[in-house]
């Protein structure tokens, strides 16, 4: 009997060395550990045993199923471990094949730098305020100094409605209407569409985008405007950015200034992107004018404020190496889909 | 405004290089565009000395000269022109000189003949007979000695001969400086900003004869467009070419020298900035001239030989008889000085801007006179500038000038006076510029300080108050030179409103859906109605319209978004793109009963697409949006009657009752009229404004289900007429507070459920908040939902 069991013993274990897969282990268990298994039988046939061999057979017939069982649980694992490494190697990727994309849409370059510029001027405590784009003669002209019969109309080609009403052809009317409705303190920005009668070409569109800003409050100087707009600049263009202040005429602001930047080409020596100048030109600006303050009811004696405009085509056009305004409007897949 | 740096140098001793004047004059206030050095192009180019000529041994026009460039032995040139002679001085381009045009002249042979250069004409140096009215053009240049101050030595560079050591600076003059658009006025700048004297002309004449009152009678019937005329009267005129100097000086500017007697008054307004006309008295009949309004239906002929109709708005200077010149634009045919001319009179006038800036409008005529008087001049300037005129014929002796002036002079005398407030200017420019500093540079420009009280000058009509005054200060101490501060005040956060929040987080769900944002024009053309098929009495079609469009495409104000993204589709499919999603939100405007207010303009999130998309991608698009808004649901009903959109495939969208949108598969004859045969094209619109009026409630925490729910899923058989949203009403009715999730998953057409019916399948869970949900209870519930479904639509569950 003592044989039966060691040899019940080699025969599993050997069958267990050969088995490849679980179901081989199964049946091995079947065939020795089950309900009719063989060591099972041998253990049944312990009744003839006598009282004196009976414990130990026992005990080697227990060691035995021990071993057995053990080897299952080894087998098992080493299996799974097989079978895992051969799956992952099935599983394989080419990992440089493209990745599946939802496929986003994509910003216009005009908002990407609007909301960049409003997001600046955000943080610098100003709100957003908005106008009308068909506006009254008087919030685009005549409250910004500018009377009918003004040779400054000529500069600014307008489209007209009637006699009352344009298409504006800037967004400083905001200017005017803001400080109708607000009292000082005022820091507001105000982005929007102006017109003007220029035909389309590579540089000129008749609908453009300008970003308007307006400070009003007690002890503003022009010190101030040059800080706030040198501030604008370096976060727009870096922080090295250079601005230069030159003096320029606005009806509505007095003094007046156009603000240039360090051409980013030459550094100030003179190339062909900035014209030979050593400067780019961004933005006009300048002191509020006391009589628009008056117009609008603000005591120039009591407050003073700043003004300023950018022209954002211009700015996106720098920024991108954009060199025809036109594509803006056009909006093609293959201009849009590169921003 | 062009300006000689020599002419400049008459005034200014000015002896800086020129990019140095050019940055300096800028950052003063008078913006330099760039400057030109007038003979950059032309190089080893000098006078020369024909000591010999011979002709050519092989040819019958060449002829060979030896000519002494002042450098050892003559050298020797070939020409083929007829008109050199031994004696003559001449260009004379050496080896390896350059000529205007990029032109280079190299030594070489000519018929066997070397020749180390070329002798040049008029037009090969870049000049005109009119620089030189004694040359030929078709010759070589002849050079003649016209005044002492000439060097004729050979070898000295032809530029200085011909005026070409020259820079021309080109300024950009803002229009509230008038006075700057003369050499004087930047002059007067240029000393101040260069802290120099400037010595300017005080023209005086040395011998009059006669006196113009005996000759010329002036009245001014309209004194309110003409606030000063002033006359002088020359006599004995000999129109003859004017001298070199003053041809060089138009010629620098840009202007063509004539005759004398106009080249003077081209010089005084180059100089002075002032006008001038010059009138042939023989033609002023009656000796009377009258500057008056215009006669209804008068008629005139202009210097340029065109008719014009002139109306009583407009402003003539007329004879006894007849108009001589619309005034301050353009003088008449009928006085224009010729050369047999014996008597002229001067007018140096100031017109209202206004007047003149509406007469050349309304004649089309728009001339450097005109362009000057339309910004406002200087009414003190015209006796100067008539003074200087007369000057300069007797310095040329073109003339005599006669005795006595007419001066009209009905202009405002009084001086604007401002209170000198350094304190305030240093406030208001946040600087710490000392009072003696200020009254210098003020002073520099010509303001007259007594005290404390500033005298603006005459020529500066710009300058009203104290800002004014402080931007004078601020531009000679430079701009430059203020600190960069940061303003300070009451402490104020900057932030979106809600509805500038609720536009960006629109663009960043619409972007996250696939689709691009595109900027279309706010104006179309009115025909534009007619390819998105809106009928003839749609209300749409009444638009604003702009008075003076760049043209019909651009003509009128949208009130519909659709041409504008179907505009922008074509050109994507026309480009070959096999897709675009594309959306915007634009603004449409909506034109007032009453005209003179302005329209309503309301924001439009406008929605297109073709390629790999359908009408359910699009309402996905539509419900993703309102699901991320957190707006109220959104109800879909059929739309078929609107002319823009497939009937079968259109809905229009509302919230709340309210119609808020539309939405649908864009008309295939809609389509055609975009060049889109075949394509399908879906859109949407929906108004910003209602979309934003419903947004809900703020959102707040519903704790998380505390027992199971049940699902369930039921096939429905209905008439295929029945909208499923029906069946999800019927639904949701039944199950009340019980029901969520509920998906509609399939939807069957065909044989197994019969003709003209459909099997629709939805799945849903129930729910009690509170407990969880007995059998008999559920089953309750799907009765009720049942009989829900049976009585508003007629669904019936399937295999029933």
């Amino acid at each position: 009997m003592r044989e039966k069991l060691n040899q019940i013993g080699q025969q599993a274990q050997l069958a267990l060395e050969q088995a490849k897969v679980n179901e081989d282990i199964e049946a091995v268990r079947v065939k020795y550990l089950g309900k009719k298994g063989e060591l099972t039988a041998v253990l049944r046939g312990m009744g003839a045993l006598s009282a004196e061999e009976r414990p130990l057979i026992g005990q080697l017939a227990n060691e035995i199923r021990e071993g057995i069982e053990k080897l299952i649980e080894t087998k098992k694992t080493a299996i799974a471990a097989e079978m895992l490494t051969k799956k992952l190697a099935e599983e394989k990727l080419d990992v440089t094949m493209p990745g599946k994309v939802n496929a986003l849409g994509y910003k216009h370059p005009l908002t990407i730098v609007q909301e960049e510029i409003e997001d600046i001027f955000l943080t610098m405590g100003f709100n957003i305020a908005e106008g009308p784009e068909v506006e009254l003669d008087y919030y685009n002209f005549e409250a910004l100094n500018v009377p009918k019969n003004h040779p400054a109309r000529d500069v600014q080609d307008t489209f007209y409605i009637d006699d009352n009403i344009v298409l504006r052809t800037q967004t400083s009317p905001v200017q005017i209407r803001v400080m109708e409705k607000q009292k000082p303190p005022i820091r507001v920005i105000a982005p929007g569409r102006v017109y003007r009668s220029d035909a389309l070409d590579a540089t000129h569109s008749p609908l453009f985008h300008q970003i308007e800003g307006l400070v009003v409050d007690k002890g503003i100087t022009m010190s101030d405007l040059k800080g706030t707009l040198d501030i604008f600049a370096k976060r727009l263009y870096g922080e090295d950015s250079v601005t230069r202040f030159r003096p320029h005429h606005f009806p509505f602001t007095e003094p007046s200034a156009e603000m240039d930047v360090m051409c980013f080409n030459c550094h100030g020596a003179g190339c062909r992107l900035c014209k030979g100048e050593g400067w780019i030109e961004i933005l006009g600006c300048g002191m509020v004018h006391p009589k628009v303050l008056e117009t609008c009811g603000v005591d120039p004696k009591e407050y003073s404020g700043f003004a300023f405009g950018v022209g954002l085509e211009r700015v996106v056009m720098r920024r991108f190496g954009i060199k025809d305004i036109r594509l803006f409007y056009e909006n093609d897949m293959r201009f849009l889909s590169q921003f | 405004m062009d300006l000689s740096l020599r002419w400049l140098k008459d005034y200014v001793d000015i002896d800086v290089p020129v990019k140095e004047y050019c940055d300096r004059m800028t950052m003063s206030g008078s913006k330099v565009e760039g400057y030109t050095d007038l003979g950059a192009e032309i190089s080893r180019v000098v006078v020369g000395h024909v000591v010999e000529i011979e002709r050519h041994p092989d040819s019958d026009h060449l002829f060979i000269c030896q000519v002494d460039v002042g450098v050892g032995e003559p050298v020797q040139i070939v020409t083929g022109a007829q008109n050199v002679n031994k004696g003559d001085w001449v260009p004379a381009a050496l080896d390896n000189s350059t000529l205007p045009g990029g032109i280079k002249i190299k030594k070489g042979k000519l018929r066997g003949v070397v020749s180390n250069g070329m002798l040049c004409s008029l037009g090969e140096l870049g000049l005109t007979l009119g620089d030189f009215p004694y040359a030929i053009e078709d010759g070589i240049f002849i050079l003649q000695k016209e005044c002492d101050c000439q060097q004729l030595v050979p070898g000295a560079d032809i530029k200085q001969f011909i005026g070409f050591d020259d820079n021309v600076v080109e300024f950009e003059i803002t229009p509230n400086r008038p006075d700057c658009l003369s050499v004087v006025g930047l002059a007067r700048e240029t000393a101040a900003t260069f802290d120099l004297p400037a010595k300017l002309p005080e023209p005086q004449i040395e011998k009059e004869t006669g006196d113009i009152n005996e000759h010329l009678k002036i009245t001014v019937s309209a004194p309110d467009l003409c606030p000063r005329y002033t006359a002088k009267m020359i006599k004995n005129v000999k129109i003859a070419p004017s001298p070199l100097w003053l041809r060089r000086r138009l010629s620098a500017a840009g202007v063509r020298p004539i005759n004398n007697i106009v080249d003077i008054t081209n010089f005084v307004m180059l100089e002075y900035g002032q006008p001038m006309h010059a009138f042939d008295y023989s033609y002023i009949s009656g000796g009377k001239i009258d500057v008056r309004r215009a006669g209804e239906g008068e008629k005139m002929f202009t210097l340029d030989d065109e008719e014009r109709n002139l109306d009583p708005s407009m402003l003539v200077i007329a004879d006894g008889e007849k108009a001589v010149a619309v005034a301050g634009v353009m003088g008449g045919q009928n006085s224009m000085i010729l050369d047999t001319t014996d008597t002229i009179v001067f007018e140096s006038a100031n017109f209202s801007g206004v007047s003149v800036r509406l007469t050349s409008k309304k004649l089309g005529l728009r001339t450097e006179a005109s362009s000057r008087f339309e910004k406002g001049l200087d009414p003190a300037q015209t006796y100067d500038a008539v003074m200087r005129a007369c000057q300069l014929v007797e310095m040329l002796g073109a003339g005599e000038v006669v005795g006595g002036m007419i001066d009209v002079d009905n202009s405002c005398k009084n001086k604007t006076v401002i209170k000198l407030e350094p304190e305030r200017i240093n406030a208001f420019l946040g600087t710490d510029i000392p009072e003696a500093d200020m009254r210098k540079s003020l002073t520099s420009l010509y303001f007259e300080l007594d005290g404390d009280d500033i005298t603006v000058p005459t020529f500066r009509a710009d300058v009203e108050t104290f800002a004014d005054i402080a931007e004078e200060v601020a531009r000679i101490y430079g701009y430059d030179k203020i600190a960069m501060t940061v303003f300070r005040g009451e402490s104020s956060h900057g932030q979106l409103t809600d509805r500038q929040r609720f536009k960006r987080k629109i663009d960043s769900v619409m972007l996250a859906c696939g689709y691009s944002e595109i900027f279309t024009y706010s104006f179309i053309s009115p025909k534009y109605y007619d390819n998105i098929a809106l009928a003839s009495d749609d209300v749409r079609r009444k638009s604003v319209t702009i008075l003076n469009p760049l043209g019909e495409d651009t003509s009128v104000m949208r009130t519909t978004m659709l041409p504008s993204i179907m505009e922008s589709v074509a050109r994507n499919y026309n480009f070959r793109n096999a897709q675009a999603k594309l959306y915007e939100i634009g603004k449409i405007y909506l034109p007032d009963e009453d005209a003179s207010k302005l329209p309503e303009e309301r924001k439009i999130i406008s929605v297109a697409s073709y390629g790999n998309t359908d009408f359910f991608a699009v309402k996905g698009v539509i419900e993703e949006l309102v699901a991320a808004l957190n707006v109220k649901e959104l109800e879909f009903s059929a739309v078929t009657d609107d002319a823009s959109f497939h009937p079968g495939r259109c809905a229009k969208v509302t919230c709340d009752g309210v119609e808020v949108g539309i939405i649908g598969q864009v008309h295939p004859l809609v389509c055609n009229n975009y060049g889109l045969e075949g394509v399908e094209v879906f859109a949407a619109m929906l108004d910003f404004e209602l979309i934003f009026a419903n947004k809900a409630e703020e959102k707040t925490y519903v704790p998380l289900p505390k027992y199971p729910a049940v699902t369930r899923d039921i096939a429905l058989i209905c008439d295929d007429e029945v909208p499923v949203a029906e069946l999800a009403k019927a639904i949701k009715k039944g199950a009340g507070q019980y029901l969520e999730n509920l998906q509609l998953f399939d939807v069957y057409r065909g044989a197994q459920v019969g003709e003209g019916k459909k099997s629709v399948a939805y799945s849903f869970a129930l729910r009690a908040s509170d407990r969880t949900l007995e059998d008999s209870e559920i089953e309750n519930i799907m009765n009720k939902i049942m009989k829900n479904l049976e009585k508003d639509t007629g669904a019936k569950l399937r295999g029933i």
